[in-house]
């Protein structure tokens, strides 16, 4: 009786993950197994790993992303910790927030007048006599975007890990003699690793494949899988193609899944 | 809990709300009956007074639907569950479309007016005695330059884009078939060679572009030349009319040692339906007064010459958008290439852009 009340519990989740997880992704090994004259073959993986272009596209796609989720991780520590510290920390934690419920592309299209010669930020460079300076169309305008999109993200999950830390632990660690810096080292920071582990996932996997910013940011001096994507798609109609750098980036996001999962046993590993 | 649940159920009952709004307006606007034509074209593509008096003069009620890339355009005709009477698909699209049988032949008997359009742009190879296709706009692919950074006049050849005073000054278009061809008409080449060691040499050609390059970017680039961002664009005739229009200082160049026409197409999908409203709105297209009406609003190049004696001379002598017979003869339309070379064309591009 109650085995079949869970199964029906299961039902609507169940259904869920099967139309638009499973079967999508199932169609994209399909479909990547087709060349253009829709034979099958594995010629699209032999491209894939043969040609040197799209080799140093995923390694670009992968050197970005950890960039990006670098800079965001730097940032957003600190601003997790601090903002769990101050007195009106939900109405400071709705700001960071705020901007995601902002689209991407309108928010691109902010930083492109910020950016942009006659923009906000060259005004100021102009004012303080640096005198304007390329800013659009460049690695660092492009990281510091995606950064920018990416934070809330990694805020979020870490400000979770901090909220679920049992202040005792620190009190005891403070009390058994340790100074603030051990005490951060030594229990707060290895305790909310779980947090920073969550946000790597949240930020690392979405910037492999950022395309939009490619183009509006960094002009196409940034190329990424993305991209590729996007022209198999749209253009060539290469579905087969675009379908194998997807099974690709599933294998990637599998692959930094794993890297980031605590694999000890719940329940207490031994020490 | 029952917070809860008074929250849900106010969301759902908003939802059901604005559902039935949304319906009830569309009911309103678009009726479903046969007095109705179902048009599938670009973003801003037509002048909406147009369709007005097209209803008022007929009764027939335009439906505009949008689409922003002919290869979205073809894969909704193929996937099929459409009911498009018109649509507007560029040169070679046209003869894809055709081969994959997605197109009616259109009945010339029924036409009026088809004496006003320029043989010029008629007859071409993409559909040998436009059986399926009328030309509705055309242009052509060429150099915008801001004459704050340029001398005017200076700048009226590919080659020389890629002089040294140009360094990260240049923003081109996003469009493999556009940027390779540019590199192919420059060494001279056919803009459709099929020839896989002159694609690679054009390839090779705009990599050493690669410095004076600052950005490729799509619509984006008309934004930026009307703010002064770059000194010269590569980019269509009809993105440029409104980059000139926004900003005094830009001028537009078609190199007359060669470069791309295209021409887009009114086609008959399989899937039409409402025959009578076609061929009247054909005919109400084809008037020139009302193409002039049209091609002064899009701002693009009209291929109606009675329309085009209508424009004011500022537009009809315009060099710029109406080039002179000499550069026009060294214009070449793209051909359908096949998937394969479709497929060889961008992935060089892609090669190039990964380059700088």
């Amino acid at each position: 009786m109650t085995k079949r009340k869970t199964w029906l519990y299961f039902l609507p989740y169940g259904l869920w993950l099967a139309l638009f997880v499973i079967a999508p992704v199932a169609l994209i090994v399909y479909q990547s197994f087709f060349n253009l004259d829709h034979q099958v073959t594995l010629d699209n993986y032999a491209n894939y790993f043969r040609s040197g272009v799209y080799l140093k596209m995923t390694l670009n796609s992968v050197w970005y992303a950890f960039l990006i989720t670098l800079f965001t991780g730097l940032i957003s520590y600190p601003t997790a910790y601090v903002l769990h510290q101050l007195k009106h920390r939900q109405f400071w934690l709705l700001l960071v927030i705020l901007p995601t419920w902002i689209n991407i592309l309108l928010k691109a299209y902010a930083f492109i007048g910020i950016f942009s010669q006659a923009g906000v930020a060259n005004d100021f460079l102009r004012f303080i006599g640096v005198g304007p300076q390329q800013l659009l169309f460049t690695n660092a305008s492009f990281i510091f975007v995606a950064t920018y999109i990416q934070i809330p993200f990694m805020i979020l999950p870490i400000y979770n890990a901090l909220d679920d830390l049992n202040p005792a632990y620190v009190n005891a660690s403070l009390d058994l003699g340790a100074n603030r810096w051990q005490t951060f080292r030594r229990v707060i920071f290895p305790l909310t690793l779980p947090g920073v582990k969550a946000g790597v996932q949240a930020v690392f996997i979405p910037s492999l494949s950022l395309f939009m910013l490619t183009r509006l940011i960094g002009g196409n001096k940034v190329i990424t899988l993305g991209t590729a994507i996007e022209e198999h798609f749209l253009t060539t109609m290469n579905w087969g193609m675009g379908s194998t750098i997807g099974v690709v980036l599933i294998v990637a996001m599998i692959i930094v899944m794993q890297l980031t999962n605590d694999h000890e046993p719940r329940g207490g590993a031994p020490r | 809990m029952k917070r809860l649940l008074v929250l849900i159920g106010s969301l759902l009952a908003v939802c059901g709300l604005l559902a039935y709004s949304s319906h009830a307006l569309s009911t309103s606007s678009g009726d479903t009956g046969s007095k109705v034509l179902n048009l599938y074209n670009w973003g801003d593509y037509i002048d909406p007074q147009l369709l007005k008096a097209f209803q008022q003069e007929t009764g027939y009620h335009v439906n505009v639907e949008t689409f922003d890339s002919n290869e979205a355009m073809y894969t909704k005709l193929k996937q099929g569950g459409t009911h498009y009477d018109l649509t507007v698909p560029s040169d070679y699209m046209v003869n894809k479309l055709k081969e994959a049988h997605l197109l009616q032949p259109i009945d010339k008997s029924r036409l009026t007016g088809l004496a006003n359009l320029d043989p010029q742009f008629l007859n071409k190879s993409y559909d040998p005695g436009n059986r399926y296709s009328l030309p509705y706009f055309w242009g052509t692919l060429g150099i915008v330059y801001n004459d704050q950074f340029v001398k005017p006049g200076s700048l009226q050849h590919w080659s020389q884009l890629w002089s040294p005073k140009y360094r990260d000054q240049i923003m081109l278009i996003d469009s493999a078939r556009d940027i390779l061809g540019m590199a192919l008409a420059e060494q001279g080449h056919s803009m459709n060679t099929t020839d896989p060691g002159t694609l690679l040499a054009a390839t090779k050609k705009l990599d050493a572009l690669s410095p004076n390059v600052k950005a490729v970017v799509a619509d984006e680039i008309k934004m930026y030349m009307s703010q002064n961002e770059a000194a010269v664009a590569v980019d269509w005739s009809g993105e440029a009319a409104e980059m000139l229009s926004n900003n005094p200082h830009l001028h537009y160049v078609v190199p007359n040692e060669g470069s791309n026409l295209w021409i887009d197409n009114l086609v008959i999908p399989k899937s039409a339906q409402h025959y009578q409203a076609i061929y009247a709105f054909l005919n109400f297209m084809n008037r020139p007064a009302n193409a002039a009406q049209n091609a002064e609003y899009i701002g693009y190049a009209t291929p109606n010459r009675r329309a085009k004696a209508l424009l004011p001379a500022k537009i009809r002598n315009d060099p710029q958008f109406y080039p002179d017979d000499r550069t026009l003869r060294h214009l070449q339309i793209y051909r359908n290439l096949s998937p394969q070379l479709v497929q060889l064309y961008n992935d060089r591009y892609l090669e190039f852009k990964m380059h700088h």
